[in-house]
């Protein structure tokens, strides 16, 4: 979050009740990354976290972030490991977490 | 869920009388509040930050985590079938022991959290302080009240300092985590030198029994080994001079710079005269004005609860012969204990393979009904992410054993090299850069065979997933820490760190290490003692005696060729 | 907008905050170290009772024997997470024997009302929006104390001897 990202982003947060893993889309939030808008550029980007940002007071999320994504072989993949495992779920229990379809509603 | 063959035992350890159980339950209170306030938006998440975090609750990559407080390690059979029944009916089933002996689970619900509080309340169990800038949980020798290596069980003491500690009003709002440590022999297992704090009971020349302190060790980004700063205290007194060191650090610490606030830092910058100078100053203060003195009737009244066991007399003090896998075990896993026909059984959580310090909801069932069997119903947590049964029948061992062959808890590897220390790392630390679990269990397998390992004999290795160092890397013989080179992941080495009584600082051997050449790099590195040893030295003490050129050589020498 | 909190009662403020630079009025004012330390003799020799406003880093032993000349004495909280007014205020009523009105000011939490009130503040300058309802109740939260404090409650030790 320090400095602006040029390539395309994506917003996440958690949600505040349960702390589950959420992902910007539209003006709501989805908890798939695959189901997630994609920001091409800065400008969009920064916009999605400002809006985001505005929306604390409802009090349903905490934390909300931009983070780096590119295109792999036609799928959006993050850039940086944590963010992949973010979406996923712990490598060393594959048998929990999103990846194991565990998704709060 | 009760086993109904097992009787449960109650052990000797502190009980809350109704003071105790009052303050817990109007804190579970309290914090259910802050919770309904930080629902409807009344409390910020800013606001409410270092409420949850004084409540063990994180916000991690996943999910909440919540820590829950395990006093000195030490914990009933109804207090492990608790904990089995949380992981079981709020999260997934396992939980994790941590390296200041309190146990995590990964998947909590901010909405449940006042219920576990509740229900942990209920076994006199809470988590209160385990997190944010306040003192954290007391912990202490896992051998305490079992070894004849100490001077008396520090355990009353630590009770006493948990109660003093506990919303103090003064200092809840520290600049940084105040880690507090007790020990009562030479032999530390406690880390007590890379505490915050730590308070060893001691003897003078006159045969005086009385508590050394020492402050300033820490983890981190700067780590540092702690000073004495009072060779003596005595019994009466030892309150008072905790508040006056907590009092000089709350007062003189920075606050500018998160990195710079820990008391660590403080006594480096003034120097260790200069801090004793100040804490005495204080103490003086304090000790005239007398409402902090510990009467003699009061640690007697908290030592009684701590009382030994009634041990049976008359029983065989050799350990059986029960074939060549119980013997294994036995051999680094079985320690002496004071009274005869009694040992004290690690149960390392370490199998090879295995995630470091985990057990799942059933494992720690079978562990509860093992406590009650053979263990007058206690266990004690480790610092190494391992269990201790503290009071076993040496008779009893082999029985032991085989029911953790059963749960995969039966690695005969206490102090081995596959006895490894990993914090949860990037899979599920939202502070991490690397992950260290999947490092641990790679490392571990490498490693797997028996032989090997008693050739390398005594050998730590501690891995954190970044530099605050939960993994406690800067305290390994081989240290690892993760780091994040451009988003990819990167291990550094650090060798020669000690969490004994002979603390030292591990150094960094250089350049990071990717993700599949950290194991080699270690194996190349274990290789070199091998070959340069002289008899009878661990890894260590080679290091010691050799320096860092040898080692640092043979860890890139792959990447020369 | 705040207002005063003191001795568990809505009360008003008699003295005015005074900025470094302004002109000394007639009446009560609330100074600064700095200004303190510049004007002594002058802010002193006035028949007008006189508070010191102390930022975080500096500790109340500074003002040495003039302490109990100032009838006020707040103690900034610059951040809520910086808790060392909590000492401040504690050596204020121990080493230092101040007697005078302690108020907590600046950016702190109702959940850290309690401890303020426990270490020796008894007054409280509050947002509009905390009500003296919330003052009791924090007041009441927790029932018993482990340790000894400013506000000479009894210890759990001491109701567990029946002292």
């Amino acid at each position: 979050m320090a400095h602006q990202n040029q390539g395309p982003q994506m917003l996440t947060a958690n949600r505040l009740r349960d702390g589950d893993v959420l992902y910007r889309k539209g003006d709501g939030w989805v908890p798939m990354l695959a189901d997630g808008d994609v920001y091409k550029d800065a400008t969009s980007a920064e916009s999605a976290l400002a809006a985001a940002m505005a929306e604390l007071t409802r009090n349903q999320v905490v934390a909300p972030y931009l983070f780096e994504v590119r295109d792999v072989n036609g799928k959006i993949k993050p850039v940086k490991e944590r963010e992949i495992i973010r979406a996923a779920g712990p490598t060393v229990h594959p048998h929990t977490g999103k990846q194991a379809g565990q998704v709060n509603a | 869920m009760l086993n109904p063959l097992v009787k449960p035992v109650d052990p000797n350890m502190y009980r809350y009388d109704e003071f105790d159980a009052q303050f817990v339950g109007e804190r579970v209170n309290q914090f259910a509040g802050q919770v309904a306030r930080r629902l409807s938006g009344e409390l910020t998440e800013d606001q409410f930050k270092p409420l949850r975090l004084m409540n063990g609750l994180y916000l991690q990559l996943h999910a909440y985590m919540l820590r829950i407080a395990v006093p000195y390690g030490t914990l009933s059979s109804k207090q492990m079938r608790k904990l089995a029944h949380i992981a079981r009916t709020y999260d997934k089933n396992f939980g994790h022991f941590t390296t200041r002996t309190n146990l995590q689970f990964n998947w909590i619900k901010l909405v449940d959290v006042p219920k576990i509080l509740r229900e942990l309340a209920d076994v006199e169990m809470h988590c209160i302080q385990t997190s944010g800038n306040c003192v954290r949980n007391v912990t202490a020798d896992q051998f305490a009240g079992a070894t004849d290596e100490e001077i008396e069980d520090p355990r009353p003491l630590a009770e006493i300092i948990r109660q003093w500690s506990s919303l103090h009003p003064e200092f809840v709002f520290l600049a940084r985590k105040f880690k507090i440590a007790v020990g009562a022999c030479e032999q530390d297992r406690a880390a007590m030198q890379w505490h915050d704090m730590a308070v060893q009971v001691v003897k003078n020349d006159q045969g005086r029994i009385g508590y050394l302190v020492m402050a300033g060790g820490g983890m981190g980004r700067t780590p540092y080994v702690a000073h004495v700063m009072n060779e003596f205290v005595e019994r009466e007194d030892i309150l008072a001079y905790l508040e006056a060191v907590l009092r000089v650090y709350n007062q003189d610490s920075r606050r500018d710079n998160i990195h710079k606030q820990r008391i660590k830092i403080l006594i480096n910058t003034i120097g260790p005269e200069e801090m004793r100078r100040r804490v005495a100053r204080e103490f003086e203060e304090l000790k005239r004005m007398g409402t902090l003195q510990l009467p003699r009737e009061e640690l007697d009244r908290i030592t009684a609860y701590f009382a030994p066991p009634k041990f049976e007399s008359g029983l065989s003090d050799t350990i059986p012969d029960a074939g060549p896998g119980f013997a294994d075990w036995a051999a680094t896993n079985v320690h002496k204990h004071k009274a005869p026909g009694y040992a004290i059984a690690t149960i390392t959580l370490k199998t090879p393979g295995q995630v470091p310090g985990d057990a799942t909801a059933e494992q720690m069932e079978v562990i509860a009904d093992l406590m009650d069997q053979f263990s007058v119903g206690e266990v004690r947590v480790t610092h190494e992410q391992n269990l201790v049964l503290p009071h076993v029948r040496k008779q009893d061992l082999p029985a032991i054993y085989a029911k953790l062959k059963e749960l995969d808890f039966a690695a005969p590897n206490a102090g081995l090299i596959t006895d490894i220390i990993a914090c949860p790392g990037l899979d599920y630390c939202d502070l991490a850069n690397a992950r260290s679990i999947p490092i641990a269990q790679s490392i571990a397998k490498k490693f797997e065979n028996l032989d090997r390992q008693h050739e390398i004999g005594e050998l730590k290795i501690k891995i954190s997933g970044c530099i605050n160092a939960c993994g406690h890397h800067h305290a390994g013989h081989i240290g690892i820490l993760g780091v994040d080179k451009k988003g990819v992941e990167f291990y550094q080495l650090i060798l020669g760190g000690s969490g004994a009584e002979d603390a030292s600082v591990g150094e960094i051997m250089g350049p990071g290490f990717g993700e599949h050449e950290i194991a080699d790099a270690v194996e190349r590195v274990v290789n070199v003692y091998l070959k340069l040893r002289q008899p009878g030295e661990r890894f260590l003490d080679a290091y010691r005696r050799i320096g860092m050129a040898p080692f640092k050589d043979a860890a890139y020498e792959k990447e020369a060729a | 907008m705040t207002k005063l909190i003191k001795s568990g009662a809505y009360a008003q403020d008699v003295f005015a905050p005074l900025a470094d630079d302004a002109a000394l009025p007639e009446g009560a004012v609330l100074v600064s170290l700095t200004r303190f330390q510049k004007e002594r003799e002058t802010l002193l020799a006035r028949n007008t009772p006189i508070g010191i406003r102390l930022q975080s880093s500096e500790n109340p032993e500074v003002l040495g024997a003039d302490v109990n000349h100032f009838s006020l004495i707040a103690l900034e909280f610059p951040k809520f997470r910086d808790g060392r007014a909590f000492s401040w205020a504690r050596i204020l009523r121990t080493r230092l024997g101040y007697s005078g009105e302690i108020r907590a000011v600046g950016d702190f939490l109702y959940d850290q009302v309690n401890y303020q009130h426990r270490v020796g503040f008894d007054a409280w300058e509050v947002p509009d929006n905390f009500t003296l309802e919330m003052f009791n109740r924090a007041l009441t939260e927790m029932t018993n104390v482990y340790q000894p404090s400013s506000d000479g409650k009894k210890t759990i030790r001491e109701l567990r001897a029946g002292k």
